[in-house]
């Protein structure tokens, strides 16, 4: 029979027929016969150094195209080590399919050499997971398994194969159909329900449009400029959801929360209608719930009925893809557009009041002429780049200044950890990104911190030659943890400073990687130049004020309106 | 508060984890769960009884609901429902207390399963609190040993079942012809 085949095979002929094109793994004794499939398959390979870096690269991939990252790890420490990854991917619903190796059936259970209970524990770290002990229900699971992490709320599915499975012969058949009876995708929208949100739209007099990653996730942001442009609301972007518009669109305040501009934290506080698409009222963005926007009835649209009423109650809730429910929305409000009059002078008001907030309290860079501070920093990025790069960062006081100063044209340009807060995400991520768009410039935007969690894949970036600039912004310490023992713990540091970091012109030179450090503001624009016009790879050191603290910054369990804006101003000693 | 949840699951290795998951991961505490085929053997009906922050009963549910091997989960706390549950009771008797313990067994409908010279075993079903109330009158004979079913439930009111129809395989088949389910007000 022609088609009698090993389940690894099986296995990649179903990767193929998902339109799979990368995968990024780590080999193992279990999945031994993948990789002898993999020998002469044109679906490429990527050795990453480390399992949860296979993982972080799988999601940079899928975040940066909207597509499947695919990983693939070996059974015990290859599998655990891909947790970390799984769950980022799964709190920030990025679609990442994991294969992972297991010990033969019958040795499941045995404390087996490298075996863990991999479906036990990525059952919590995944939207679903599987074990396959049976080579007949493989290809079924495969397709299954792309289904769910693409559709409806994306997330990480984890696929564990035993090896007899992967080494047993049998005849296979394409599955022609999923059936999945109780995955539940709710997309359209209830059709009342949006027009009652068309009516709220127009009945208020200060609107403000909350958009995050579920924007990014459906491919909605047209759509939301749209509405944006249509109703002529202002507009706040989540960390996630930063450049569904575009930086410099005139509705764009910034990003609101803990480090969120003035002006959008005001807006959040006086509004009188939130409209919030595909966001989750993080905690970082409500500050404190009760407190949180008072005013204001909300309109939640999102794609998981669990999100909803879950940190802040609906007053209309409207469960629907995004990139369904705008649409409707849209015709609504265009038929409509007369009324936009009605609260014409209210508006009017609204937007006054914004724009002299913006003026009160900007986002505003802080420069100096002794040392480089890391917003100089990121404005220099921004301003090089001109919202084109693909940019990514670990997570701390260096990705709250990159989201506050770095603009971007579109979505899909600027991958964090942003509700796992992992560090050590930005280098894989990027190396992720790169593979997806090997013509695009991909900067790691890192803190010293996070940059020594991915030392290791420095080889992977050398070894592909990808041309991925590292730019660590490097205060000497682990920066936000540092401003939290400044401002909460009396300035006690503890276990914050991080000396030893490494020479980068000898640790980029060991790689084969050009390498420099900067120190002088007068240098950095030359430094940062050289490293964006390097062809290939490039580690650029950037050494940045030490103490300097991220602002406005809401502390914890302070409402939205009771924002730090600056350091306390030093008070001068009377002579 | 004590929550009864009703739920129709796929039956899968590791369904059950799922849902217990749901629970735990919030510190909850399991009061009693049943679970056994319904007439089609792929899915499993199951009753949960659990002690849930009312103001996250709505949440837990709609946790549960997003798994994809539950095809409907239901509070039945507050809804027209009946519950039912069994225990097994052995009662140490000696032979002045025998006749007194059957007399009792008979008044709460409860059967004799084994008898033996030392004791019986006494097979009660009902409401719970019917149940609580056997259990507290037969301890009043000496030592017992009980084991308890845990709640069945079933609503009195049928709900639809929404079930997902089968996709076709493959990323571009799949963009032709993503299911476009419309919702119902949440």
């Amino acid at each position: 029979m022609p088609n009698l085949m090993s389940g690894a095979r099986m296995l990649v002929e179903c990767l193929v027929r998902e339109g799979v094109d990368c995968i990024f793994g780590y080999p193992g004794g279990v999945t031994l016969p993948v990789y002898d499939v993999l020998y002469d398959h044109p679906i490429r390979h990527v050795l990453i150094r480390h399992e949860e870096n296979a993982a972080f690269a799988a999601s940079g991939y899928a975040r940066s195209t909207g597509r499947v990252g695919v990983c693939c790890a070996t059974s015990g420490p290859g599998a655990t080590n891909l947790v970390t990854g799984l769950v980022d991917a799964l709190m920030d619903s990025v679609p990442v399919v994991a294969i992972t190796g297991q010990v033969s059936t019958k040795a499941i259970g045995s404390d087996a050499f490298q075996e863990a209970d991999t479906f036990g524990i990525t059952r919590s770290c995944t939207k679903h997971n599987y074990l396959v002990k049976n080579l007949k229900d493989l290809p079924a699971v495969v397709h299954e398994a792309f289904y769910i992490a693409s559709t409806g709320r994306p997330g990480p599915v984890l696929i564990d194969l035993p090896k007899d499975v992967l080494q047993g012969q049998a005849h296979y058949n394409p599955v022609s159909a999923i059936h999945l009876p109780g995955y539940k995708l709710v997309t359209e929208g209830h059709t009342g329900q949006i027009r009652r949100a068309a009516q709220m739209i127009w009945e208020s007099e200060r609107p403000l449009v909350y958009a995050g990653g579920g924007i990014v996730s459906s491919g909605a942001h047209e759509e939301l400029r749209e509405l944006v442009e249509l109703v002529d609301a202002p507009a706040v972007l989540t960390l996630m959801g930063l450049g569904c518009l575009p930086g410099d669109h005139p509705n764009f305040i910034s990003m609101p929360g803990m480090h969120g501009s003035y002006a959008a934290n005001m807006s959040m506080t006086h509004a009188d209608l939130l409209i919030a698409l595909g966001v989750r009222f993080d905690d970082r963005v409500t500050g404190r719930l009760s407190a949180f926007a008072p005013h204001a009835r909300v309109i939640h649209v999102d794609i998981d009925p669990v999100e909803i009423g879950k940190n802040r109650a609906a007053d209309l809730p409207i469960v629907g893809d995004a990139k369904r429910v705008l649409p409707k929305l849209l015709r609504l409000l265009r038929d409509t557009a007369s009324e936009r009059e009605r609260k014409a002078e209210a508006r009017r008001a609204w937007w006054r009041q914004i724009r002299a907030w913006q003026q009160e309290h900007p986002l505003q860079p802080v420069f100096s002429d002794h040392e480089i501070k890391p917003q100089h920093l990121m404005v220099e990025i921004d301003r090089l780049t001109r919202g084109e790069a693909i940019i990514t960062a670990d997570v701390g006081q260096h990705q709250m200044w990159a989201a506050q100063f770095i603009r971007f044209k579109r979505p899909r340009q600027w991958l964090c950890s942003g509700g796992l807060g992992a560090m050590g995400f930005g280098v894989p991520a990027a190396i992720g990104a790169q593979f997806a768009w090997p013509d695009k410039l991909v900067i790691a935007v890192v803190g010293d911190g996070g940059f020594q969690m991915s030392v290791p894949e420095l080889a992977t970036i050398a070894a592909n030659r990808l041309p991925v600039k590292i730019i660590i912004c490097n205060n000497g310490y682990l920066g936000m943890v540092r401003q939290w023992q400044n401002l909460f713990y009396n300035n006690r540091l503890c276990a914050v400073a991080m000396e030893g970091f490494p020479d980068v012109e000898k640790l980029g030179a060991a790689y084969g990687i050009p390498g420099r450090i900067v120190e002088r503001p007068e240098h950095l624009t030359g430094a940062l130049e050289e490293a964006l016009r390097e062809p290939g790879p490039y580690l650029l050191d950037v050494r940045v004020s030490p103490e300097e603290n991220v602002y406005p910054m809401v502390p914890a369990g302070a409402a939205l309106n009771e924002m730090v804006l600056g350091p306390p101003r030093p008070v001068p000693v009377p002579k | 508060m004590l929550q009864v949840i009703s739920l129709l699951v796929e039956n899968k290795p590791g369904a059950l984890m799922r849902i217990t998951g749901v629970l735990s991961a919030r510190g909850y505490n399991i009061e009693s769960l049943t679970v056994a085929r319904t007439l089609d053997p792929t899915l499993s009906r199951m009753t949960i009884v659990v002690d849930v922050d009312p103001t996250l009963r709505r949440q837990v549910i709609k946790q549960m609901n997003r798994l994809i091997n539950v095809l409907q989960a239901s509070d039945l706390t507050e809804e027209r429902a009946v519950a039912r549950e069994m225990v097994l009771l052995r009662v140490r008797a000696p032979l002045e207390s025998r006749t007194a313990i059957l007399k009792e067994a008979e008044i709460f409908s409860a059967r004799v399963v084994d008898s033996s010279v030392e004791g019986f075993v006494l097979e009660a079903s009902g409401d719970p609190e019917k149940l609580d109330e056997f259990i507290d009158v037969m301890r009043a004979y000496g030592e017992i040993e009980v084991t308890r079913s845990g709640i069945v439930a079933v609503s009195l009111e049928s709900r639809r079942l929404r079930l997902s129809p089968p996709v076709p395989t493959g990323r571009a088949e799949r963009e032709e012809s993503a299911p476009r389910l419309s919702d119902v007000a949440s």
